[in-house]
């Protein structure tokens, strides 16, 4: 375990989203209206309805095949629905909205470059290449001795770290993560979690998703529970967690197996 | 084989394998010797095929590359057209471009025909198709990898080439070094077009045909043993250019 993680600067994203935000219009609400996703014949989102606001951290949980992948790709604008609508503050999901998001995949898309290279891509493509931003962005997530390694090169844990910390060169109003820690080690798991905390703290919006509702205790501000493709229960952490109102979440939170 | 040929064709000498063994020794000689003839063959060779290969990497990237990122009607059409002009038989694009380029052709003004210009043009007309197709294949593959991350970053597509042609850079040195293989062992365009003119137009393949018909097996021998030491050359570049890129993860 490596202490100086959970003593990170805290300049790297400060106050961007705030100063972003007053720049252009806010992204919300989030509204969600009717959504549809079809595909194969199967019909994999359906009907789903949805509001976020603008605070805290939003973890969707739900079993295996639920939708959460598909629904953050919606949401992202990386896919289209079939039918209805997502609104982010009164605006479809377009490019302008997508640069002002960033999303982290479940398994880590890396350039076939340095460690480094991976972050400055990102910083250039905002017009803010500066080494003492990488270098700062490489500390938080850990990763400034390996600073010069190929990224491919790296472990799991190492690898979805350098892709939060190429996430948050972006500066992101929004943070989407789609299971970013399954399957990794403790110390990334932390790591990761971590920051996670720091940026939302920071005014950031972070909808996360994962199946491991121990982390969903540790993370959550609000809690939406999917279920074949649509919301279950949308809920306060603390709620949610002591009280479930739906059975597929009281079965979920028990340990029971969903169909 | 052309050895082989021109044993039937002498006449008046007897073809056994003392004859092959003083063609070697002579060849050999040839190159050790830093022969000014030979040498300036293997120069325009190189000259040719290399010229050739850089407007062939100019355009079959960039074409290679956008039919792999875009989609558009007609675009299959494309894909098919890239792989079966990969395999153009040289002769037949040495007559297009002896068309093209002959006092009667299109571009006759030019007085282009039977220079080391009109053997490039040939040349690059021959390996283009396989660059861009062997392109299109490595950059879709790691497009099919890189395009949500790409759309999340909100990259152009310009963008999103240059970035997809620097990630691919160890195969497509790869996919270069094929190309000019296939230009510099390659006879029949450069032939039509080049007309094996002595100090002007003779490349190693050509002269080997020629030295070999008129039965001076040394040089032709000499030739081949370079030719065959460039394709060696370029066969071990590009099996470390693969190891590297295995080695630095980058493939
Ligand atoms: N492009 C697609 N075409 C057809 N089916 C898909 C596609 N993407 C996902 N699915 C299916 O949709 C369902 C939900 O997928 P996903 O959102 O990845 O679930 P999860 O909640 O585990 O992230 C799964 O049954 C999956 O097989
Ligand atoms: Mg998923």
């Amino acid at each position: 375990m490596r202490e100086f993680t959970l003593q990170m600067p805290h300049s790297v994203n400060a106050g961007s989203a705030s100063k972003a935000a007053a720049k252009a219009a806010s992204l919300f609400p989030l509204a969600v209206n009717a959504l549809i996703f079809e595909a194969g014949g199967r019909r994999l989102i359906d009907r789903l309805d949805l509001t976020l606001s603008a605070a805290g951290t939003t973890i969707l949980m739900g079993p295996n095949g639920a939708g959460k992948s598909l629904l953050l790709r919606l949401l992202h604008g990386l896919i289209l629905p079939s039918d209805g609508t997502i609104s982010w503050g009164g605006k479809q999901p377009d490019r302008d909205i997508q640069r002002r998001q960033a999303l982290v995949f479940q398994k880590p898309v890396l350039l076939r470059r340095s460690v480094t290279d991976n972050i400055d891509f990102v910083l250039r493509l905002h017009g803010q290449a500066d080494a003492e931003r990488r270098q700062e962005l490489l500390a938080r997530v850990g990763l400034l001795e390996l600073a010069h390694q190929p990224a491919r090169r790296l472990s799991g844990g190492e690898q979805q770290r350098l892709a939060l910390a190429r996430a948050l060169a972006t500066r992101p109003e929004v943070l989407l993560l789609d299971e970013p820690t399954s399957s990794l080690d403790p110390a990334s798991v932390l790591m990761i979690e971590q920051i996670v905390r720091e940026t939302a703290a920071r005014g950031v919006k972070v909808i996360f998703v994962t199946h491991d509702i121990g982390q969903a205790r540790r993370l959550a501000d609000d809690v939406v529970f999917l279920h074949r493709g649509s919301v279950a229960e949308h809920a306060p952490a603390a709620a949610f967690f002591s009280n479930p109102s739906s059975s597929v979440a009281r079965d979920f939170l028990a340990g029971r197996i969903i169909l | 084989m052309y050895i082989l040929h021109s044993c039937g064709n002498l006449r008046n000498k007897r073809c056994n394998l003392q004859d092959f063994a003083e063609a070697f020794r002579l060849a050999f000689g040839l190159v050790l010797s830093g022969d000014r003839d030979l040498f300036e063959i293997i120069v325009l060779s190189l000259q040719v095929s290399l010229s050739a290969l850089m407007i062939s990497c100019v355009i079959g990237f960039t074409l290679g590359t956008l039919v792999a990122v875009t989609r558009f009607p007609g675009r299959g059409l494309a894909v098919v057209t890239f792989n079966t002009l990969m395999g153009l038989p040289p002769v037949v694009v040495g007559l297009l471009v002896y068309l093209l380029l002959s006092r009667a052709g299109p571009l006759g003004t030019l007085g282009l025909l039977y220079t080391p210009t009109a053997m490039i043009i040939a040349q690059a007309i021959l390996i283009t198709p396989i660059v861009a197709a062997l392109t299109r294949q490595i950059i879709e593959d790691l497009f099919s990898e890189y395009d949500e991350l790409f759309q999340s970053l909100g990259l152009s597509v310009w963008q999103a080439m240059g970035a997809l042609l620097w990630d691919a850079r160890y195969s497509l040195i790869t996919v270069a070094l094929a190309g000019f293989g296939r230009a510099i062992a390659e006879v029949g365009a450069v032939m039509i077009v080049g007309g094996n003119i002595d100090h002007l137009t003779r490349v190693m393949t050509t002269a080997i045909a020629l030295e070999t018909s008129k039965g001076d097996l040394a040089l032709a021998l000499a030739l081949g043993i370079v030719l065959l030491a460039i394709s060696m050359t370029v066969n071990a570049l590009a099996l470390s250019m693969r190891a590297t890129a295995a080695r630095q993860a980058y493939a």
